[in-house]
């Protein structure tokens, strides 16, 4: 019965939503920790979905769910600012501030737990069309 | 003797095929994000119409010889075949799932899915009347 696999896709793509979700938190938490290296400083993360292909034996039903491939740290150039007065400030007096984008975070946000939601309430239709089933010729 | 199979007429293929299809749209759904993930559907008048002709067996694919071969339009003993949406408009990460298509298409499946549960039932019922001779 397929609707057995709808759980495990609508589950892998609330596993990767979460780590999506953790990896805004992580950035948002880490817009303003500034640091006096650019090597020292934190780097906004973005992980990055691949499609799962849960079994290739399986070739009569080629429905695959989601993973995430890996966390990549972003390039953007770091935010300088010259604060001679901050504790972490090189000899020249600059510091280096993470390249996260705080708005593009939020809206990563959003898009992260509304797809979150959506795949809840697959979850949510498919049980319902299960248990249905399973109460089939009792009336 | 009156044949279960006869009785149940289309209904019982037709939760096979739903439930089938349930999967194939919650695959797109979780794939929402994925770059280069390509929406794909189940091509139902095709596989209904390959059913009542009694030729689903002979629907034509290519055949996959080895593991890790991609079937085009790969089709099971339903006769279904797995075909890719052509999107209204398409991400700029060439994903071509929209969302609010395939909840819409989700949600339509689920519904036709409990109308063949219902008219299952009602059938059940009926034979279960038939039974009894009361």
């Amino acid at each position: 019965m397929s609707l057995f696999r709808v759980m495990d896709i609508a589950g892998s793509a609330l596993g990767a939503q979460t780590i999506r979700m953790n990896t805004t938190a992580s950035n948002m938490a880490n817009a303003n920790s500034a640091s006096s290296s650019i090597d020292q400083t934190y780097k906004a993360r973005h992980p990055v979905f691949s499609q799962l292909v849960a079994d290739f034996s399986v070739d009569e039903d080629p429905s695959v769910g989601v993973k995430v491939d890996g966390i990549v740290e972003s390039n953007a150039p770091l935010r300088e600012e010259y604060n001679p007065h901050h504790p972490l400030a090189n000899e020249e007096g600059y510091i280096f501030m993470p390249n996260v984008n705080v708005i593009e975070e939020m809206a990563n946000m959003i898009s992260a737990s509304r797809s979150y939601q959506t795949n809840v309430e697959i979850m949510e239709a498919s049980k319902q069309m299960l248990q249905q089933t399973l109460t089939l010729g009792r009336g | 003797m009156l044949g279960f199979d006869k009785a149940l007429g289309v209904h019982p293929t037709m939760m096979a095929l739903r439930s089938r299809r349930a999967g194939v749209l919650a695959a797109n759904l979780a794939n929402a994000d994925t770059p280069n993930y390509k929406a794909r559907d189940l091509d139902f008048s095709s596989a209904l119409g390959a059913m009542n002709h009694g030729i689903s067996k002979n629907v034509r694919h290519v055949s996959t010889t080895r593991k890790g071969h991609i079937g085009v339009g790969s089709s099971d003993a339903l006769g279904a075949e797995l075909l890719y949406r052509r999107p209204i408009q398409v991400s700029m990460d060439q994903n071509t799932v929209e969302i609010d298509v395939e909840r819409a298409k989700f949600m339509d499946n689920s519904m036709r899915f409990q109308a063949s549960l219902r008219f299952l039932d009602g059938k059940f019922s009926a034979l279960r009347t038939a039974f009894r001779g009361e």
